[in-house]
């Protein structure tokens, strides 16, 4: 796999059926249904404590903006991905193309995918920082390895955008 | 370490805000307004609040940077000192000042996922 910024785009060249698959999961994974866990990270209380008040307010007014937001950028993302569509038998690379205005709408997405995978597992902070530990394995090895390839996208991300 | 926030920046929206209030220009053509009675009491509307971010393991440091960089203007060694305290102590205080910009503050940070609470001043 080859990253790499052309003009107003992020390149991503010799996707291998595996990565793309992987990136082709993000709007799935970013997905909190069914995972109480997951949607208690997304939605987090605004205060701790003795605020229920704020936070009965914040659940009926603050979490449906919240919800849209996070929509809007997982459909972003979704649009994008569709250029790896196509012939799902083929082995051949792919090539992504993600314009830069779609920047922030990839960094949400991927960085809510990346929290939902880890709530479902459960990962503990030294799991997430084991980066040599190898995909083939569990279907938990391969969350993690999931977890830690969205997120070096996003650090490829956030490098452009400072450029 | 520590990274305090500064009183200047509590009272910089503060300050912003009254230019922007509307000018009396004409005479209303309406009934004065009914003034509701504030049931909150007033020492609960005057505490100061502080906006706190929470350690996560999950999100990158990098990421966090950005963040305090884009919500709070910050300049980028100032964005890395809070995201080093959260990530060292687990936590740390981003903004200090009145409670609506403060739950603005936290909408913001929420709408990135980070992990945020308006706490009150003790």
């Amino acid at each position: 796999m080859e990253i790499r910024r052309r003009k107003n785009q992020i390149e991503i060249s010799e996707l291998d059926p595996f990565l793309s698959e992987l990136l082709r999961q993000i709007p799935a994974s970013a997905n909190t249904q069914g995972a109480h866990a997951a949607e208690q990270r997304i939605f987090s209380a605004p205060a701790k404590g003795k605020e229920a008040e704020l936070c009965a307010e914040w659940k009926m007014y603050v979490e449906p903006e919240l919800r849209r937001l996070f929509q809007s950028a997982t459909q972003t993302v979704g649009s994008d991905l569709e250029q790896l569509n196509g012939n799902e038998k083929s082995l051949a690379n792919r090539t992504l193309r993600i314009p830069t205005k779609h920047a922030d709408a990839w960094l949400s997405a991927l960085n809510q995918a990346r929290l939902v995978i880890a709530a479902k597992n459960n990962f503990t902070e030294l799991e997430l920082n084991d980066h040599l530990r190898s995909p083939i394995g569990s279907r938990r090895d391969l969350s993690l390895f999931q977890v830690n390839f969205y997120g070096f996208l996003q650090e490829f991300i956030l490098r452009e955008l400072e450029c | 370490m520590s990274v305090e926030p500064l009183w200047t920046e509590v009272a910089g929206p503060i300050i912003t805000g009254i230019g922007m209030l509307p000018k009396n220009t004409a005479p209303s053509t309406i009934g004065a307004p009914t003034i509701e009675k504030e049931t909150r009491a007033e020492e609960a509307l005057d505490l100061p609040w502080h906006v706190v971010v929470h350690n996560d393991p999950v999100n990158l440091m990098s990421y966090v940077t950005m963040v305090f960089q884009r919500v709070f203007g910050y300049p980028r060694d100032k964005a890395e000192r809070h995201m080093l305290e959260v990530h060292h102590k687990g936590r740390s205080i981003l903004w200090s000042g009145m409670r609506e910009p403060a739950e603005l503050y936290v909408q913001q940070l929420h709408g990135y996922l980070l992990l945020a609470t308006i706490e009150k001043i003790a």
